[in-house]
C-alpha cells in the first residue's frame, strides 16, 4: 500500500498542529461555535447526540495491520472499545472527548492516517472497488489513481469551501463495485477503440434527498488529463453551484438546473483551457504510486487447491461460507475473503477494539498484513491462499465475523441512525436487528439469494436506501418514528433508484413487510431470477398489493 | 482595518472601499477607491481614466467582466461575504491564470486566519483581516502548511512534478516500492 514520504507526512503533521491550535482557541473562547464548526467539520468531527463523533479517513478503504491496531487502540483509549465502519469505507468513533481529538489525530499521524476532509463542504474520502488489484475483470487497478486523487483533493486550496460535500468513486473494472453511478463524480477506467486506457467520467449522481443516477459527461478522457478534468468540473461547480439552500447545493442539482448539455459545455471549455497544463499527470507519477500497490509476493500455485475443494465437498457449513464470503482471485490458488460485520445483534459495520486487533493478527497471518473496508461495511482479506481458507474460517467463526451472508438479506447496509446521529428521524439499527432476527434461517436466506437491504435513518441517505433492492427510510410523523419502504433500487453498473411502495410502517411491522415482499418474490420468480430481476420484470404493484392487503 | 500581505507584513490601507450601493458621486476625488463592479461597468470611461480606481467583485460576479481591464487595473478585490462561500477562490484563480491579471489581488469580507493559507495559494496578495482579530496569529497562519499537492497560483508546479524533478536530480533513484 501507499507509504508516505516526508512531504505527505509533514502535511499530516502540520494538520495535527493546526487542529490542535483550532481546538485550543475554541476551548479558550477565541473562536465562536459558528466559527469552529466548519473547522472541526472538515476534520470529521461532528457534535452528535451524546458526544462528538470523529470520522477517520481510510483512503479507498485500504488499511495495514499496523493501522488497524492503531484504530483498535484509539477505540480502547479514547472511546468505548469499538468503532463503526462506514459506507465511505471510513471508520468513525462515537464517544471521543473534544479535548482528546488533537491527541487522537497525533496518534493517527504516526501510522500515516488522518481525518482530513471526512466531513464538511469539501472533497471527501475517495472510494474505490474493494476488490481492486485482484478482480479478474479489471482494466486497471484503481488504487494508484485513487491515491493520486487523494493527494489532489487534500487541502485543494481552491475547493476548500464548496457549496456542499463532494464524493468521488473510482472503478477499474467492467463490474462496478464502487457505486460510481451515485457519486458526485464517478471515474471508470475504460479502453477505447485504439486500445488506449482512459476514463469515462460521470457527474451528478448522488443519494440524499434528491437521488439521481450519474450522467456520462465524457465517454473517454485520456488518463493523463484526469486531474485537469476534475479541476474543471470542480471549478464550474464551485462557481455556479447553489449556495442559497443546502438541500439544493449538490452538483446533481446544478447539472439538473443548468442542464447536462450546458454544464458539459462549461466544463469542456474550462478543460480546453487547462489541458496539457502543470496538473497533467506524467506516466512516471502513476508508476511511482503504482509501485506501492505492486502485488504481494504470492506463491506460485498450480490452481485450485485440492484440500480446499475436498473441504468444500465435505463440510456444508464451510461450503456455505465459501459460497457467500469468498471471492475469486485472479492469481491461481488464492481467494479474497469478506469478513461479515453483519452478525445478528451487532450494529452493521461495528467492530470492537479486540476484534480489530484480532483482524490485524489474522491479516498478518493470512493476507500479507492488509485489510480493506468495503462500502457495504464489511472487511476484506484480499490475498488468502485457498489452502488456508478452512483454518481462516475457523478463526473468523471464533471472532464472530464468519456469518455466511455476504450479498444476502441480512448483509444490511445501515447508518448509525437515531441511536447516535442527531440528524436521524428514526432509529435504524434496531430495524436491521429485527430483520436479521426474523430471517436467521440460512437455508431460507440462501434460497432467497442475492438481495440487498439498505436502511437510512433520515433522507440524507447514509444507509444508501435508494439503491437497496429493498430500501428502508426512517421518517418522522408527528414526533413518531415510521419507516418508508421502497423496492427496485440497485447499485453497480445497472444502478437504479427504488420506488416507494406506499404509506410508511411502524418499526414492529417491518419484519412482516419484508416477509411479504420476499413471499411475493418467491411465488413469482422465474428460475435464476434474483429479487431485483423479478421486481424489474413484474413491477412494484404485485409487491405493493401483497404488503398492503394484509396490513391495512 | 489591518491589511496583511503575502510577504507576512501588515500595511496601512490607502484605498477607500465603496459599498455596493455607491454611486459615482460617492467616489472620493483625491483618494484611491475600490468600487463595486456594477459602478465600474456603468461609469467605465470616467473611472478607468483616473488610474487610481480598483474594482471589487461579489462572489457571483464573472471575472470575465474585467477581461478588458486587467492590464491597467492596479487593484481587484474579491469579496467573501461569508467565509464559507468559496466562490472567490475560483474567481482569483481565473483572474490570475485565465485573464493573466498581475496587479494587486485583495481578499475582503469575512477574512479569518483559517482561510489565509488557501487564499494565498489562489493568488491573493493582500488580505483585509476582520477587525478585532489577532494579527500576529493571522500572520503565522500563512505558514500553517509548508507545501501543497496541487498546482496553484503561488506554486504552479504540483508536488508530483517537483518530486519527479528531485528524484531525477538524485539519480539513480532508489526504489521506494513496497508490496501492498
Amino acid at each position: 500500500m501507499y507509504r508516505y514520504d516526508h512531504h505527505d507526512q509533514r502535511l499530516v503533521d502540520e494538520r495535527v498542529a493546526q487542529f490542535r491550535d483550532q481546538t485550543r482557541r475554541f476551548l479558550a473562547g477565541e473562536l465562536t461555535e459558528d466559527e469552529f464548526r466548519p473547522l472541526r467539520l472538515r476534520n470529521g468531527l461532528y457534535i452528535q447526540k451524546y458526544a462528538p463523533m470523529l470520522r477517520i479517513s481510510v483512503p479507498y478503504g485500504l488499511l495495514s495491520s499496523t493501522q488497524m491496531r492503531k484504530l483498535a487502540h484509539i477505540g480502547r483509549k479514547y472511546d468505548r472499545g469499538y468503532g463503526h465502519f462506514t459506507t465511505r469505507q471510513n471508520i468513525q468513533f462515537n464517544w471521543p472527548r473534544l479535548e482528546d481529538v488533537p491527541d487522537i489525530l497525533g496518534e493517527l499521524a504516526t501510522v500515516e492516517m488522518h481525518a482530513i476532509q471526512t466531513s464538511g463542504n469539501c472533497v471527501r474520502n475517495i472510494t474505490a472497488d474493494h476488490f481492486a488489484g485482484i478482480a479478474a475483470d479489471e482494466i486497471i487497478d484503481p488504487m494508484p489513481y485513487s491515491e493520486l486523487f487523494r493527494q489532489w483533493s487534500t487541502f485543494h486550496p481552491e475547493f476548500a469551501y464548496l457549496p456542499r460535500k463532494f464524493k468521488i468513486a473510482v472503478s477499474g473494472s467492467a463490474t462496478d463495485r464502487a457505486a460510481t453511478l451515485v457519486h458526485d463524480i464517478g471515474v471508470h477506467a475504460v479502453r477505447n477503440e485504439a486500445g488506449n486506457i482512459g476514463f469515462r467520467v460521470l457527474v451528478g449522481g448522488g443519494l440524499g434527498r434528491t437521488p439521481v443516477i450519474g450522467h456520462v459527461i465524457r465517454e473517454f478522457l485520456p488518463r493523463e488529463e484526469i486531474l485537469n478534468y476534475l479541476d474543471a468540473i470542480l471549478r464550474v461547480y464551485n462557481r455556479f453551484g447553489r449556495r442559497d439552500n443546502i438541500y439544493k447545493a449538490r452538483i446533481k442539482i446544478l447539472v439538473k438546473e443548468m442542464t447536462l448539455e450546458v454544464f458539459t459545455r462549461h466544463v469542456e471549455s474550462e478543460w480546453q483551457r487547462v489541458q496539457g497544463g502543470p496538473a497533467t499527470v506524467p506516466d512516471e507519477e502513476i508508476e511511482r504510486i503504482a509501485a506501492f500497490f505492486a502485488p504481494p509476493p504470492y506463491e506460485r500455485l498450480p490452481g485450485d487447491d485440492a484440500g480446499f475443494r475436498a473441504a468444500v465437498a465435505d463440510n456444508r457449513a464451510f461450503a456455505n461460507w465459501v459460497k457467500r464470503n469468498v471471492f475469486p482471485h485472479k492469481v491461481p490458488g488464492y481467494a479474497a475473503v469478506t469478513l461479515s460485520l453483519k452478525k445478528t445483534g451487532v450494529p452493521p459495520g461495528d467492530a470492537t477494539s479486540d476484534q480489530m486487533d484480532m483482524v490485524a493478527d489474522l491479516a498478518d497471518a493470512y493476507s500479507f498484513g492488509e485489510v480493506r473496508v468495503s462500502h457495504e461495511q464489511n472487511l476484506i482479506f484480499a490475498h488468502v491462499k485457498q489452502a488456508a481458507l478452512l483454518a481462516l474460517w475457523g478463526e473468523l467463526k471464533a471472532l464472530g465475523f464468519a456469518t455466511p451472508n455476504i450479498g444476502l438479506l441480512t448483509d444490511i447496509i445501515c447508518c448509525p441512525g437515531g441511536d447516535f446521529c442527531s440528524l436521524a428521524n428514526a432509529k435504524s439499527i434496531p430495524i436491521a436487528e429485527a430483520i436479521q432476527r426474523r430471517f436467521d434461517d440460512l437455508d431460507y436466506l440462501h434460497d432467497i439469494g442475492e438481495i440487498n437491504l439498505n436502511i437510512s435513518g433520515c433522507m440524507n441517505a447514509c444507509g444508501h436506501h435508494h439503491v437497496g433492492n429493498i430500501g428502508v427510510l426512517g421518517v418522522d410523523k408527528g414526533g413518531a418514528e415510521w419507516y418508508q419502504v421502497s423496492i427496485g433500487g440497485d447499485q453497480g453498473e445497472h444502478a437504479s433508484l427504488g420506488k416507494v411502495i406506499g404509506p410508511s410502517f411502524a418499526a414492529r411491522e417491518m419484519p412482516d413487510v419484508v416477509a411479504k415482499l420476499l413471499d411475493t418474490y418467491i411465488e413469482r420468480r422465474h428460475a435464476d431470477e434474483q429479487f431485483i430481476d423479478t421486481v424489474r420484470r413484474i413491477g412494484i404493484e404485485p409487491f405493493k398489493e401483497r404488503v398492503y392487503a394484509a396490513a391495512h | 482595518m489591518p491589511l496583511l500581505t503575502r510577504n507576512r507584513t501588515v500595511i496601512d490601507d490607502r484605498w477607500a472601499l465603496l459599498p455596493e450601493t455607491a454611486a459615482i458621486a460617492d467616489v472620493p476625488v483625491s483618494t484611491p477607491a475600490i468600487v463595486p463592479l456594477a459602478l465600474w461597468s456603468a461609469q467605465h470611461g470616467a473611472l478607468a481614466a483616473r488610474g487610481d480606481i480598483g474594482v471589487w467583485l461579489k462572489p457571483a460576479d464573472d471575472p470575465d467582466a474585467l477581461a478588458g481591464d486587467v492590464a491597467c487595473l492596479l487593484l481587484i478585490a474579491v469579496d467573501f461575504p461569508k467565509f464559507g462561500d468559496g466562490r472567490g477562490y475560483s474567481t482569483a484563480r481565473l483572474l490570475r491564470e485565465k485573464y493573466r491579471y498581475s496587479g494587486e489581488l485583495r481578499a475582503i469580507g469575512e477574512i479569518l486566519r483559517d482561510q489565509l493559507y488557501f487564499l494565498l495559494q489562489c493568488g491573493f496578495d493582500t488580505f483585509a483581516l476582520q477587525p478585532g482579530r489577532n494579527v500576529a496569529e493571522a500572520l503565522a497562519a500563512f505558514d500553517d502548511f509548508s507545501d501543497n499537492y496541487q498546482a496553484t497560483v503561488a506554486q504552479p508546479l504540483p508536488l508530483f512534478r517537483r518530486r519527479l524533478q528531485a528524484a531525477a536530480a538524485e539519480a539513480p533513484a532508489p526504489s521506494e516500492g513496497s508490496r501492498r
